[in-house]
């Protein structure tokens, strides 16, 4: 068992789909010459030649449709944004043309296309980079939705992805690309729509995905010190959901806070709140707590990003509001 | 580059005035095709012709809902553009795509059927009028977001050349799509990464209501402005199958030793409304008349029997065949049954 960064663990599974596959291609801005705008794709311009690793120009919804007529075409694309923010530019080809292609076709056109890109707030880079548009994405069908928060869980869910014959959106949190973790030598896979319950506990149920998990495990901490054993769940899929982790934890604790990084406002959050409201309500000893951003653009003074980034003590004061813990 | 860019722009200029040096539906370009090849192109184009005029009823009779696009007027284009292909090749088109549908041999019943939302239509029912889709006759869409098709075809097109086929891709567009920024981008990426694409304008003057000229800045004229983009391209008479076929025909072959992206504007002319709940406020009927005069479906079957290139027997033969297709597939249609409840959830994901 090494320990590696999370963008060495995508650059990983991506090694491990170009060895394996010769349909497998990437492209996207300056992932070749320039080794990718967060390094994940450096140094593969040179090891498989560019038919294999293309610089496109800056056209985001000309090289994601691309992406979408090749894989149709029988290819197995990764296209990769520098910024989940900039899939606004191609959200006509993202939802209109890979997401409804198969239904609208009565299934004749398969699309396994990988769209990559970094995700999220927290590093100053103001309202238009900072945003987390996996929380929309994740509402439409006929297409995946995943966002890993360790590496371990990065390689086993790029693993996946890059055998899914659907579509899908892989969501990499940016504050994440140099954490460190544990990979096992040995090969594994994540199933989509499978959550983790990354700690056991009795009280109540954090949820959250991505860069949140770092928010909800330092809360964790901090209620252990209070005698308070929270059960921590990551989602990692976002579509679909793993319902039956969730119920399950709720049936235990009676409990739920729910934390998303994005705004809080529209957020995947507020869906699964709603679903858990509706299934669990015999099990909730109160309403389900949720924390998120503010419902304000991302500004780029640290201070006011900070202040509208879901905090740990956001968590706590939460959990005591709410539950009285 | 540069210098590639102005090869190829000259090499444009000579195609163009060849193609303009070709017949208007006359006789000349029509000798080098066979009596069959010269009927099938009418078979074609009477089909789509007649097809379309079924579906015009049927919308009346609200049997087929939703927005109906109808090809008539432009049946020489698709044709024509759509008669050199082969089976390897993919076609990508916008959602007045009836026409391309049934040129590339499509079923006519399960076309039918698929505009009455049928479970027997080509895409059970889920697609409609706009979304016509046949994967095995690599038959790509009917696309519905304007302009939305163009890197569709542009990702096939890199299949076929990354996967060292020889199968061209050819991309039906109208001259409303041209104003989106997919069009600029296409035609920049198709040029950068030479694929065998074939853009195919059918410029019949409106997007929607908005005349070309109302909307455009600089030429009415599109394919003067795509050697830009080092991409070789002409214009043709859209309302003449065979000049159409013979410009396909030449891009096609170019396509297929490597020598592409190419473009071909269509002038051509729809006589109904951009839909069918289209009043035509935005033109006279006068404009509409005149182009009516080059009607293929109704010149080039003359011309036929005029140079002795097909009887009038053999027309009418053809004309009683398709009349009685064109029945059958609204029968099938009508009698065709609805999709069950729970198909609702079929086709997601894989």
């Amino acid at each position: 068992m090494a320990e590696i960064l999370f963008r060495e663990a995508i650059k990983r599974g991506l090694a491990e789909a170009l060895d394996s596959n010769p349909n497998v291609f990437i492209m996207g801005e300056d992932i070749g010459e320039y080794g990718g705008a967060y390094a994940v794709t450096d140094g593969f311009l040179k090891k498989y030649g560019e038919d294999r690793i293309i610089d496109t120009p800056i056209s985001e919804a000309a090289f994601v449709g691309a992406g979408i007529g090749a894989a149709a075409g029988g290819l197995r694309p990764v296209v990769e944004l520098m910024s989940i923010s900039f899939s606004l530019v191609a959200f006509d080809q993202i939802v209109n043309m890979s997401a409804n292609l198969r239904y609208m076709s009565g299934g004749q056109i398969e699309v396994p296309l990988v769209l990559r890109a970094p995700t999220g707030a927290g590093v100053q880079l103001g309202a238009t980079h900072s945003q987390s548009f996996e929380t929309w994405l994740a509402e439409v069908p006929g297409m995946l939705c995943v966002c890993p928060s360790t590496p371990y869980d990065a390689l086993g869910l790029i693993r996946t992805a890059m055998k899914t014959k659907n579509p899908v959106m892989f969501a990499e949190p940016a504050l994440l690309y140099g954490m460190r973790g544990e990979v096992p030598d040995e090969h594994y896979e994540i199933p989509f729509g499978s959550a983790n319950v990354q700690r056991e506990g009795d009280d109540v149920t954090l949820i959250s995905y991505g860069a949140g998990m770092r928010v909800v495990n330092s809360a964790a901490d901090e209620l252990e010190g209070k005698g308070v054993n929270a059960e921590v769940i990551d989602l990692r899929s976002l579509s679909p959901v793993d319902y039956d982790t969730l119920l399950t934890s709720v049936e235990k604790t009676n409990r739920v806070l729910a934390l998303d990084t994005a705004r809080r406002k529209g957020g995947v959050m507020a869906e699964i709140v709603a679903d858990l409201q509706e299934q669990a309500s015999e099990w909730l000893d109160g309403p389900i707590a949720r924390v998120g951003a503010e419902d304000v653009p991302w500004p780029y003074s640290r201070e006011l990003e900070q202040e509208s980034y879901p905090q740990t003590a956001d968590v706590l004061a939460s959990l005591e509001k709410h539950f009285g813990i | 580059m540069a210098s590639q860019a102005k090869t190829k722009a000259g090499k444009a200029a000579k195609a163009a005035k060849k193609s303009a040096s070709s017949s208007a539906n006359g006789a000349s370009g029509a000798t080098g095709y066979s009596e069959e090849q010269l009927l099938e192109m009418f078979r074609q184009m009477y089909l789509i012709r007649q097809f379309e005029v079924a579906c015009g009823e049927n919308y009346a009779k609200g049997n087929i809902r939703g927005f109906l696009h109808l090809y008539i007027g432009q049946e020489a284009t698709g044709v024509g553009a759509l008669s050199p292909l082969k089976e390897q090749d993919y076609i990508v088109t916008h959602y007045r795509d009836h026409g391309h549908a049934l040129a590339r041999g499509l079923d006519v019943n399960r076309s039918m059927a698929e505009l009455f939302g049928r479970k027997t239509g080509l895409s059970k029912g889920k697609g409609g009028s706009m979304h016509l889709f046949d994967a095995a006759k690599r038959f790509m869409g009917g696309h519905a977001i304007v302009g939305g098709q163009f890197p569709l075809a542009l990702g096939l097109a890199f299949s076929q050349k990354y996967q060292k086929t020889d199968g061209v891709t050819v991309c039906f567009f109208g001259d409303g799509s041209t104003n989106q920024g997919l069009y600029h981008e296409t035609l920049n990426l198709a040029a950068v990464w030479n694929v065998p694409m074939l853009f195919v304008l059918e410029n019949n003057g409106y997007g929607m209501g908005s005349a070309v000229e109302r909307v455009r800045a600089g030429s009415p004229d599109f394919y003067t402005d795509v050697d830009k983009y080092g991409i070789d391209a002409v214009a043709v008479d859209g309302m003449d199958v065979l000049a159409v076929r013979e410009a396909a025909e030449a891009a096609v072959a170019r396509l297929r030793a490597g020598d592409g992206p190419l473009f071909i504007e269509a002038k051509t002319f729809r006589y109904v409304g951009h839909s069918y709940a289209d009043g035509q406020k935005y033109r006279g009927q006068e404009e509409v008349e005149e182009w009516r005069r080059k009607d293929p479906v109704e010149s080039f079957p003359k011309m036929l029997i005029d140079h002795k290139l097909a009887t009038k027997k053999q027309i009418d033969a053809l004309k009683a065949d398709v009349d009685a297709e064109v029945a059958e597939a609204v029968k099938f249609a009508e009698e065709s049954p609805h999709p069950d409840p729970e198909e609702l959830f079929d086709d997601i994901l894989a």
